[in-house]
């Protein structure tokens, strides 16, 4: 096997997710220390128009598996294709987002060729030639650095963590057809249908702003103006635990060790107190802020802006002024 | 129906956490363990389709002895019996742990096998998608809503924006995520029942693993604590602030 790296780049309906380009950046950055190529893997159905793309944010080569049995995610499927195109490729690590596909994905590969994941990495490097992960443990109390003593080393990279690679438009990549057989009839496992969540907005861990509320919201009905404080930002409406046990929203917005993992570029905590499981799921948020009546609730050690005051008058003169930078 | 929910013992969400002295692992003395949170809701889902088809529900878990109290909870909430995968000391490696619960399994030949989607300790999410890969049957990981029925299961996975639908044939395996289903509260009666419940003790056989922990630190903590102001009055202070100096605006 060899320094090349296989980044797995996520699409879904063909489009590439963000995840995508975040993973071959990651790559780069690596291979360029190592001199191996950073080889993107695109899988789906109806995919190889996109493809190409994949050069101006870093690749080297991009390999398509494109198939009707492929468009939606099937772990025997995409685990067997990711394997064998990195042995072809001589990849001895293989990078892949920590999405619900990466996260079911990143183990199987693992199974297959005996080797080990280190899933939801926050950091990957290059060490004189071994490729260290570190992720976080124990709801974010501790962070542990890992290696594998066997290839492919399966990373899974938290979304929104990585720097997104500056497009050099016009670069585009070589594309491969991928040449690994799919024996899509003989599935034990078939995705039916997709069902769009209720709210129709952009996934929680995808969002680059998410709002925040927690019991001191009071009721569903006021969730209302977090929605607008969201949508002046362009963001998302997350949750406690408390507020989705209650009722007051759906799970699939929960943040939190139970919930989602969320890396936004800026999280607003609304009458969210910070217990630990609410913060393993949001401290790795670029920017925080918290809005609490209560100067002692543990959020403020870890926000960098707080506001000590009743949400229900600071959040709405916040989307007031939102407004004004917004328009201006 | 052979059900089987795979269950591990983590420390408490709350306890502190310290380093041990090789800066490995955490300093396990004082700590307070519990059921994964997310196994609880396996155990409910095992329950609830032993309660509709009959059959079994087996706990099965890859621990030292110590494990046998916590597992005594879940037998507290109904669960037949239990089987602990004896070792000196559970593998981080998710692989071994995979591997010796495969064998585990093959022996108490299940229909549906259920575990939570992550252990909270090291918060992998592998193990199931691996089971399920070694024993060459159906995985469905992150699950909210499962229907079993002539030998089928129809399982809801949580994806980004959304779910999967999927279909699979018996036997496989299914992860939970909250949101399956509301894991009920050990009885009285369940936890005088728990104590004359079997609990078998066997040797685990687990491979070495490929995980090599470099070390373990506590992160430096988020800065944090600037305080902008009271009330609706230091809102024009904040929004300059992540305009200008967080740049996130
Ligand atoms: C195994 C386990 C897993 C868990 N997983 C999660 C998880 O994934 N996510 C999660 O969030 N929690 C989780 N929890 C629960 C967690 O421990 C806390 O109970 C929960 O986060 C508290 O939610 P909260 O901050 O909304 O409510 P509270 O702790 O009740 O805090 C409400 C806050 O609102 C403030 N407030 C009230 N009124 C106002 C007002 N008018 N204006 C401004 N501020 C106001 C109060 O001062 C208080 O700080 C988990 C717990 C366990 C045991």
């Amino acid at each position: 096997m060899g320094n090349n790296i296989l980044a797995f780049a996520e699409q879904r309906e063909g489009k590439f997710k963000k995840s995508a380009y975040e993973v071959i950046g990651a790559a780069k950055n690596i291979t360029n220390q190592t001199g191996g190529e950073t080889i993107a893997l695109v899988i789906g159905s109806g995919v190889e128009g996109i493809a190409g793309e994949l050069g101006a944010y870093g690749a080297d080569k991009v390999i398509v598996a494109d198939n009707d049995s492929l468009k939606y995610y099937s772990g025997e499927l995409y685990s067997n294709i990711v394997v064998e195109e990195a042995k072809k490729n001589e990849a001895d690590v293989i990078l892949m987002p920590a999405s619900s596909m990466g996260r079911d994905l990143a183990p199987r590969c693992a199974a297959i060729t005996g080797s080990a994941v280190a899933a939801d990495s926050i950091a990957v490097e290059n060490s004189d030639g071994s490729i260290i992960a570190t992720r976080p443990v124990y709801a974010g109390k501790t962070l542990i650095k890992v290696k594998s003593s066997k290839t492919p080393f399966i990373i899974s990279l938290r979304p929104n963590v990585f720097p997104l690679p500056e497009k050099e438009e016009g670069k585009n990549a070589e594309v491969q057809k991928s040449e690994v057989s799919v024996a899509g009839d003989s599935l034990k496992a078939i995705v039916k249908e997709i069902v769009a969540s209720a709210s129709g907005k952009m996934d929680l861990t995808e969002a680059s702003v998410i709002v925040s509320g927690g019991r001191g919201m009071k009721g569903p009905e006021n969730f209302k103006i977090l929605e607008e404080l969201a949508d002046v930002l362009g963001g998302v409406v997350g949750a406690s635990r408390s507020a989705v046990d209650a009722g007051w929203m759906p799970q699939a917005q929960q943040v939190g060790q139970t919930g989602k993992v969320v890396s936004p570029q800026l999280y607003i905590a609304c009458g969210i107190s910070g217990a630990i499981q609410h913060l393993a799921g949001m401290s790795s948020s670029k920017c925080i802020v918290a809005i609490n009546k209560d100067p002692e609730a543990p959020i403020f050690q870890v926000a960098d802006y707080g506001i000590v005051g009743d949400l229900f008058e600071v959040v709405p003169a916040l989307t007031e002024e939102v407004k004004k930078v917004v328009s201006s | 129906m052979n059900i089987v929910v795979c269950m591990k013992r983590v420390p408490d969400t709350a306890t502190k956490i310290r380093i041990n002295s090789d800066g490995t692992g955490i300093d396990e003395s004082g700590i307070e363990y519990v059921i994964n949170p997310y196994d609880e809701y396996a155990i409910e889902a095992g329950l609830q389709l032993k309660e509709k088809f009959g059959g079994e529900v087996v706990i099965l878990t890859l621990d030292s002895s110590e494990a046998a109290p916590v597992v005594r909870n879940a037998l507290a909430m109904g669960a037949d019996r239990a089987v602990i995968l004896k070792c000196d000391k559970k593998p981080v490696d998710s692989l071994s742990t995979a591997t010796a619960l495969a064998e585990g399994l093959k022996a108490l030949n299940p229909d549906v096998i259920l575990m939570g989607k992550q252990g909270v300790d090291y918060d992998n999410s592998q193990v199931g998608p691996m089971v399920g890969q070694l024993l060459g049957i159906p995985c469905v990981s992150v699950i909210t809503k499962l229907e079993v029925s002539d030998g089928k299961a129809v399982a809801n996975r949580q994806i980004e924006g959304g779910e999967e639908v999927v279909e699979v044939e018996l036997p496989a395996i299914f992860t939970a995520q909250k949101g399956l289903n509301e894991p009920r509260y050990a009885s009285l009666k369940g936890i005088m029942a728990a104590k004359k419940k079997k609990l078998d003790e066997q040797e685990a056989q687990i491979p070495e693993g490929a995980i090599e922990v470099i070390k373990m630190e506590i992160p430096p903590a988020r800065e944090g604590g600037k305080i902008v102001g009271e009330g609706a009055d230091a809102v024009p202070e904040l929004v300059k602030l992540l305009q200008f100096e967080a740049k996130v605006l």
